[in-house]
């Protein structure tokens, strides 16, 4: 699906968390938020997934216009910085969560829901986890559990808020690749958020530079590399 | 470094063993002149004259009648309160506006105020005297001096408990387990059931058990607004005050038993939660 923010604002009080921004993201995009903490990423992500809404402009999905959408009508495959799973639910339960949830007539029977669960405990290579608690497992199988709880939804979109924050540099590798393979393998149009240069210049097709609310530059990563657009993008993409 | 001579393994936060025993000796004397002496008084007073005496006072329907009324009070003013103080404590939890410090402040209210001048609040509002309050008598629905005022009353006692155990929680608990589910798809109402209300279920549960002690045992605020008509408003505390009073101590001692019962089932209950789970009570270790 193509995304296109025209002219958002957010003001939260006082505090102006977007200054007008725009951006286009072509169908099956693997976006990359980068900037440093402060710079309006979360609030730009959670705007596309219907968490806040925008103080002026609009957000469009193929074309129409999303922003009064409510964010379960977004379809938005959301992973939370914390992952945010459902700590008194079985793994099974987390990731059947968005199916369960659908309104009778649309809600699969049980058999697909447990066939469908376990299919995507197969696609992020746990698929014997699903009896376990989130408080069992190891920080990197939490975050591949949410991704595969946000992609049951069967989403439009996949956004998530920086993924790999919490994970130390190993792990945090792997998991790269991992996020890369399954957003091959759906094609959905990916958005994620990072603070980390490296790890948004060797992941994403796009990457978006943010600053204090504004957006810096928007490029290829090689061409972010090779033309910094600003003092601020040159200084922050060589720290 | 070597040359500090090593003179005791001690932890620095363990006092001296002579110290300590002094200190055990002493709160044990005060527990037990405080708390033990009066709970085994009340008991050793209502079985004075013998079981069946005792139980020959509870029988009477001026008693029968104030351990009905109280538990039908706890009955609805506790549910009630759960009620209130999730929406509170959700309220306060789960958005930001201004004055938020200010309503937590108010939530303590009850704990600072004297059930006694909460009381006289409710007279002085619903009374008959009033022109709301003399609406409702001309309706046949009188507050004050019926169970309305009474229940009204025990709820101004009871509020802050659920409310205050709750809010630690969901603070610690933050949104982004609720905002999952919505972007999962979900309702408002089912997030609430089966993510918000799941996570606060063991501290709502102890609020809950906390409330209904105090609720039981209330006396001044029920006092003032019940007019403590015998047999008809007169909680447990009121009769057994009354009876005291009269120097039925059989009586009096008997129904005050029973509501120690009730107390100690409570503290029974809540200590039983407390044990089984620690982890999710561990955000309060106020009580
Ligand atoms: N709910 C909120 N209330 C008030 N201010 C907020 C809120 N969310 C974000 N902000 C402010 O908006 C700015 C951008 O925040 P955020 O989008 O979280 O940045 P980033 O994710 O890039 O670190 C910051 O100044 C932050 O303090
Ligand atoms: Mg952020």
């Amino acid at each position: 699906m193509r995304i296109e923010i025209d002219e958002i604002s957010k003001q939260f009080g006082t505090t102006a968390a977007l200054t007008p921004v725009s951006l286009a993201i072509p169908s099956g995009a693997l976006v990359a938020l980068l900037g440093p903490s402060g710079s309006g990423k979360t609030t730009l992500l959670r705007i596309l997934g219907g968490l806040e809404f925008p103080t002026s402009g609009r957000v469009l999905f193929d074309g129409q216009d999303a922003t009064g959408l409510t964010v379960q009508d977004r379809r938005a495959g959301f992973v939370f910085q914390s992952y945010a799973l459902f700590r008194h639910m079985t793994v099974f339960d987390n990731i059947a969560y968005g199916l369960n949830a659908r309104p009778r007539a649309s809600r699969p029977p049980k058999a697909e829901v447990t066939r469908r669960v376990q299919k995507l405990l197969e696609l992020i290579q746990l698929p014997d986890i699903g009896s376990r608690y989130p408080s069992q497992l190891s920080g990197g199988q939490r975050q591949r559990v949410a991704l595969a709880r946000a992609l049951a939804i069967e989403p439009r979109m996949l956004l998530l808020d920086e993924p790999f924050g919490a994970l130390d540099a190993k792990v945090r590798k792997e998991l790269r690749q991992g996020l890369r393979d399954i957003h091959d393998e759906t094609g959905l149009t990916t958005v994620f958020v990072t603070h980390d240069q490296e790890e948004a210049m060797e992941l994403a097709d796009l990457v978006v530079v943010m600053s204090m609310g504004r957006i810096e530059q928007i490029g290829k990563p090689a061409d972010i590399r090779a033309r910094p657009a600003s003092q601020f993008v040159r200084e922050f993409i060589t720290a | 470094m070597s040359d500090i001579p090593l003179r005791s393994y001690r932890p620095v936060t363990t006092e001296a063993p002579l110290f300590r025993t002094a200190l055990i000796v002493v709160v044990l004397g005060i527990l037990a002149v405080l708390l033990f002496a009066p709970l085994i008084t009340v008991f050793y007073e209502a079985l004075r004259k013998g079981a069946l005496e005792a139980l020959t006072s509870l029988a009477n329907p001026e008693a029968l009648s104030a351990i009905k009324l109280t538990l039908l009070v706890a009955a609805l003013a506790v549910p009630l309160n759960a009620v209130f103080g999730i929406a509170a404590a959700w309220f306060i939890t789960k958005y930001d506006f201004r004055g938020k410090a200010f309503l937590i402040t108010l939530i303590d209210l009850p704990f600072s105020v004297s059930p006694v001048v909460a009381g006289l609040c409710i007279v002085l509002t619903f009374g008959a005297n009033t022109a709301f309050g003399g609406w409702l008598v001309g309706m046949g629905y009188p507050i004050v001096f019926a169970l309305p005022g009474i229940v009204l009353a025990s709820l101004f006692v009871t509020f802050p408990f659920v409310a205050r155990e709750l809010i630690p929680v969901m603070i610690e608990q933050g949104r982004a387990e609720e905002e999952a589910a919505l972007t999962l798809g979900a309702s408002g109402w089912r997030v609430f059931l089966t993510v918000t209300l799941p996570n606060i279920r063991w501290a709502l549960l102890y609020g809950v058990l906390l409330a209904n002690a105090r609720a039981m045992g209330e006396f001044g605020a029920v006092a003032v607004v019940s007019g403590k008509i015998r047999g008809v408003t007169a909680t447990m505390p009121i009769t057994i005050e009354m009876m005291y009073n009269e120097y039925l101590s059989v009586a009096a001692f008997s129904l005050a038993g029973v509501l120690a019962l009730l107390a100690l089932v409570t503290l029974a209950l809540k200590t039983a939660l407390e044990i089984a789970h620690a982890d999710a009570l561990a955000a309060n270790h106020r009580h």
